[in-house]
């Protein structure tokens, strides 16, 4: 239609222009393309690609890539429900199919009228305070009946949603303990200005003293990889804030960026004066669009307060800024290599290591990435100095950790832990009882059973993100387990055969058996692909993909067996409802236009 | 010294084309020998109607419609070990290709849309199996022991299949007998 | 003095920048393998080529060589792994040999025969993946695409062009073309382009050729790839794509 190009090309030649034409910009022009829009009509794609000179073919393939972004129409109102299994157990399934109900609409389709798309996506990161959504990108909270048939008449009167209560958007920080790091009252840019005294190879000795490890999970010690980045050869060095926190369960990383935002940008300052970089990227996942603002704010204080920008600080050439890029629904990204791809514009694929990213990341040149609590962290260490840090938590577990805890528990929310607290403890301190099982550092994690709360939290025994998901005796384990599974088969990047068939065949095993078509011969093949998984898979999505199904299954196999039939195979169909389109069509009803299950 | 005891084969086709059975036969004068070992219950090749217990079942053809669940049962019920043989059997094969077709579509253009159909109707005569939604290969269906691939499969390939199985050995092919075409 | 690494108790020698698989192949050691293909940079999306570096598993076409590494490969454990790789791009897929025209020079169908694979076993996907028959000489079947990405890279690297592209994820993930219409037709795709060539199953038909070399003297009618792999490593562009059929062609 002649009018939409109109529509595309008046939309898209701002946002070509505030983006300099860049097409390492190309997730964020496509991101504001369809803020303007609603999707990314065929047509603006090929605009887009003239002007950005790169093939379209390119362009279509990354916004397929994010699920945020949609190629084909979508409602004027576009609905997420958040589908983690916190916000399952809060009754989020009833209330979107109530919203369906309402507005005459399907799942997954648009309603006829055009007026509303209603779909569900992976964890929202509010699970304190869920069952949440996103309407066009923005998050609501604590839904209930009532206020999901409140959001229901007005989206029917088409009311725009600055003029929706604001109460719906509140975001609550829910901080139930807090230590080192929620209590700092360090001025803005104070530790930077010590450690401008110090220099750089100081701050990365201290930081490698104090032994701080990197809080994305994996704990990879992060002097040593500040250390790295700065002795890499490169025309630039760049420092990445991995705020893509995607993780089901896990939160923290929000609260950080509303309470702390200024302790996160002095840690990727700090970290940018030891690696000597001038460019920092803040990669915040999109669902916490609604942060950017604030965030933007934030940055602009602190170049006003000459934190950030040329000379910081007095310093002469120490130059620095940071740009905040947003995500658009992908946990993949949440992989570094994968974000830094997602970064320049491309799809967020996991790129072949070695090498890694402190030699070859941000268009291929020398990268730090740390996650936000880390940067937090580094800054309190280099304060408080390498022994004070290091006597906080366990011996391989220096400093404080935040957890997000959410599920069966009366007080879900924020704590701050010293490393060597132990899921008993905090089990107690959130007030869960008849606890049956705890998924710690979420569904990659690692699902722990009551035998097991004296664990602790640490790398030297239950390593954790920071997600801490509760479960009362009155959860099925089978079915978190089979959200999970979901989870990954939809959340799978599909680049390797392993992951992209393994994720959707595992899936196809855990439907049947929850259909009530399972035997002990699907449980066998949970094992066999889990091989395949762990052994065959190009990162760490494909290698965790069956780990809920794994512990679910050591500890919690009745739950299965209970649903397996007891004979040794059973189709994955029920082959009687394979024939009722036939007997529609033929109008038979006689025994012979059935088939029983065997046995009968 | 007693004889011993020979094996029983029963053989089906199902959705299928029979090809798989006509390659069976290019085994040719080692059927002879086969019969020393063998000897066939249900199968074509006797007219026995239903299968009683054997040791091996070879099946042909994949799943399109109820009696052919009927059979595969009787099969798998009476059968130690039971392979499918053959493209269809294995994957569906060409009656699969309408998978990717709605039931309803296909039964409407076959009886009712097709040019030179006058007053057309679906059969629905209670002696005619019905057809499933999608055609499914037999594992998907009952549990399957072993698999000969080929559209058919060689004569040489069923025979190093049949007579390394008959030995107690776990049948390889090797190349020059494994095909899928 | 060139350096050297163990291969199943072999002794690789290798350059300085090479893969473990380029050297291996370099070497007349055999690593089964898919998606990599000598002119490319190597991706390693499809895992065939799987090998324990030190105990730990890597794709060998992506994993730098170096000296003293300890390369496992013709194991059980990894060729178990791999003939359930070729299983699942068999049911993941619409893989209808019989009435296939790149049956018998297809890498997908000998790794599976070299692997002594008799069956997907897993539960077929049968994807709805309409052909595009648009374009005059060209035909595209998606049905049997295993998203290698060759011809991504063919047209791209060599051709210049940016006719595919990859598009979705996950399971949905597909083959797309350089066309606001989305059909080959309006793609400047050329039969001499290096994207013909590469495809080693048979998605990318030229029309009008099909089966035109008997069976029996298909390329692997007569050897193993495994075979076929080493006598041409590095494998040149003859030994891929459906140029069998192009050569015989009039």
């Amino acid at each position: 239609m002649p009018t939409e190009v109109g529509l595309s090309t008046a939309c898209l030649d701002p946002i070509l222009g505030r983006h300099g034409h860049d097409a390492s910009n190309l997730l964020q022009i496509l991101r504001e393309l369809q803020d303007c829009i609603g999707y990314l009509p065929a047509d603006a794609i090929t605009y887009l690609a003239d002007k950005l000179a790169i093939p379209r073919v390119r362009i279509e393939s990354v916004a397929s890539f994010y699920s945020f972004l949609n190629l084909q129409p979508r409602g004027e109102y576009r609905v997420l429900f958040s589908d983690n299994i916190t916000d399952r157990m809060l009754g989020s399934a009833e209330l979107m199919q109530q919203m369906c109900q309402q507005l005459w609409a399907e799942p997954g389709k648009v309603s006829e009228d055009g007026l509303v798309s209603i779909n569900t996506t992976s964890c929202t990161g509010m699970c304190d305070q869920g069952p949440a959504l996103l309407v066009n990108g923005r998050a609501i909270t604590r839904l209930t009946h009532q206020r999901v048939q409140e959001i229901g008449q007005l989206i029917r009167n088409h009311t725009q949603l600055d003029e929706w209560p604001a109460d719906f958007f509140r975001v609550e920080d829910n901080i139930r303990r807090s230590d080192l790091m929620l209590d700092n009252r360090l001025a803005p840019g104070e530790v930077l200005r010590a450690a401008l005294a110090l220099g750089a190879d100081k701050i990365v000795e201290a930081i490698k003293q104090s032994a701080l490890r990197g809080r994305g999970g994996a704990g990879f010690p992060t002097g040593l990889k500040w250390e790295s980045c700065r002795n890499a050869k490169g025309s630039e060095h760049y420092v990445v804030c991995n705020a893509d926190e995607g993780e089901p369960g896990t939160f923290k990383d929000r609260v950080l960026l509303t309470r702390q935002a200024d302790l996160v940008f002095d840690g990727m300052t700090l970290c940018a004066l030891a690696v000597g970089a001038k460019q920092g990227f803040l990669y915040l996942r999109g669902e916490y669009q609604y942060l950017l603002e604030p965030l933007e704010t934030v940055l602009q204080r602190r170049r006003d307060a000459n934190l950030l920008g040329t000379n910081i600080l007095g310093q002469p050439s120490f130059d620095f800024d940071i740009k905040i890029h947003l995500g658009a629904g992908a946990y993949i990204c949440g992989e570094e290599s994968a974000l830094i791809e997602s970064l320049e514009g491309k799809r967020g694929v996991p790129r072949n290591r070695p090498p890694f990213p402190v030699t070859h990341g941000y268009m291929q040149q020398p990268t730090a990435v740390d996650n936000v609590e880390t940067f937090c962290q580094s800054v309190l260490a280099l304060h408080m100095g390498a022994e004070k840090y290091r006597a906080i938590g366990t011996e391989k577990s220096a400093g404080s950790k935040l957890i997000s805890v959410s599920g069966d528990c009366p007080l879900p929310g924020i704590y701050e832990y010293p490393f060597g607290v132990s899921v008993r403890e905090m089990l107690q301190n959130c007030g869960a009882v008849n606890t049956r099982a705890v998924q710690v550092s979420g569904p990659s994690g690692v699902c722990v059973a009551e035998s097991e709360f004296d664990r602790k939290l640490g790398f030297e025994d239950l390593p954790t993100a920071g997600a801490f998901m509760v479960f009362d005796d009155s959860r099925d384990m089978f079915e978190v387990a089979r959200n999970f599974v979901h989870f990954f088969a939809h959340e799978s990047c599909g680049f390797c055969t392993p992951c992209r068939v393994g994720t959707s065949m595992l899936k196809q095993t855990m439907d049947k058996v929850a259909a009530g078509h399972g035997t002990q011969y699907d449980l066998r093949e949970i094992e066999n692909l889990d091989r395949v998984l762990q052994t065959g898979s190009h990162c760490g999505l494909g290698h965790t993909a069956c780990n809920p199904v794994l512990h679910t299954l050591k500890h919690f196999r009745p739950a299965y067996e209970s649903r397996l039939k007891s004979l040794d195979f059973e189709p994955a169909f029920d082959l009687d409802g394979a024939l009722a389109r036939a007997r529609q069509m033929t109008g038979r009803d006689d025994a012979g236009a059935h088939l029983k299950p065997e046995g009968a | 010294m007693t004889e011993k005891k020979k094996l029983r084969i029963a053989t089906t086709s199902l959705a299928g084309c029979f090809g798989c059975h006509m390659s069976f036969l290019d085994i040719d004068e080692r059927l002879f020998p086969l019969l020393e070992l063998v000897e066939f219950d249900r199968s074509p090749l006797t007219d026995i109607k239903h299968c009683g217990p054997c040791d091996i079942g070879l099946v042909e053809g994949g799943i399109c419609n109820a009696e052919n669940v009927h059979v595969l049962r009787e099969f798998r019920k009476n059968c130690k070990i039971l392979i499918a043989i053959g493209a269809c059997a294995i994957n569906g094969g060409l009656p699969a290709q309408r998978n990717h077709l709605d039931l309803r579509s296909c039964l409407t253009e076959v009886y009712l849309t097709e040019p030179g159909l006058a007053h057309g109707h679906i059969p629905n005569d209670p002696e005619l199996p019905l057809p499933l939604d999608k055609v499914h290969p037999l594992h998907e269906v009952v549990k399957i022991d072993y698999f000969i691939p080929g559209c058919p499969p060689s004569g040489d390939a069923i025979w190093k299949f049949l007579t390394d199985l008959i030995a107690g050995k776990t049948p390889e092919l090797g190349f020059g007998l494994i095909e899928y075409d | 003095m060139t350096d050297t690494f163990q291969l199943d108790g072999a002794t690789v020698p290798f350059e300085e920048g090479q893969t473990v698989l380029q050297a291996a192949l370099a070497a007349g050691q055999y690593i089964p393998h898919l998606c990599y293909h000598p002119e490319f940079k190597p991706h390693g999306s499809c895992k065939l080529c799987t090998i324990k570096v030190n105990g730990r598993t890597a794709a060998s076409c992506t994993m730098p060589a170096g000296a003293g590494l300890n390369v496992e490969s013709d194991t059980e454990e990894l060729n178990v792994l791999r003939s359930t790789l070729v299983q699942m791009l068999f049911a993941e897929g619409n893989h209808f040999c019989p009435s296939c025209e790149k049956s018998g020079n297809c890498m997908l169908q000998a790794l599976g025969y070299d692997l002594e694979v008799h069956t997907a076993g897993f539960r077929h996907m049968y994807p709805d993946r309409p052909v595009d028959a648009s374009h005059p000489d060209i035909l595209l079947d998606f049905n049997r695409c295993i998203l290698c990405e060759l011809c991504v890279r063919a047209s791209s690297e060599v051709d210049g062009k940016n006719v595919f592209a990859l598009s979705g994820r996950g399971i949905t993930k597909h083959l797309i073309v350089n066309a606001e219409s989305g059909l080959l037709k309006d793609t400047d795709i050329a039969l001499t382009d290096k994207a013909m060539q590469v495809c080693p199953v048979g998605v990318i038909l030229k029309k009008g050729v099909g089966f035109s070399v008997p069976i029996g003297e298909r390329r692997y009618d007569k050897s193993p790839i495994s075979a076929q792999a080493l006598q041409d490593a590095p494998r040149g562009p003859e030994a891929s794509g459906n140029c069998d059929a192009c050569e015989d062609a009039p």
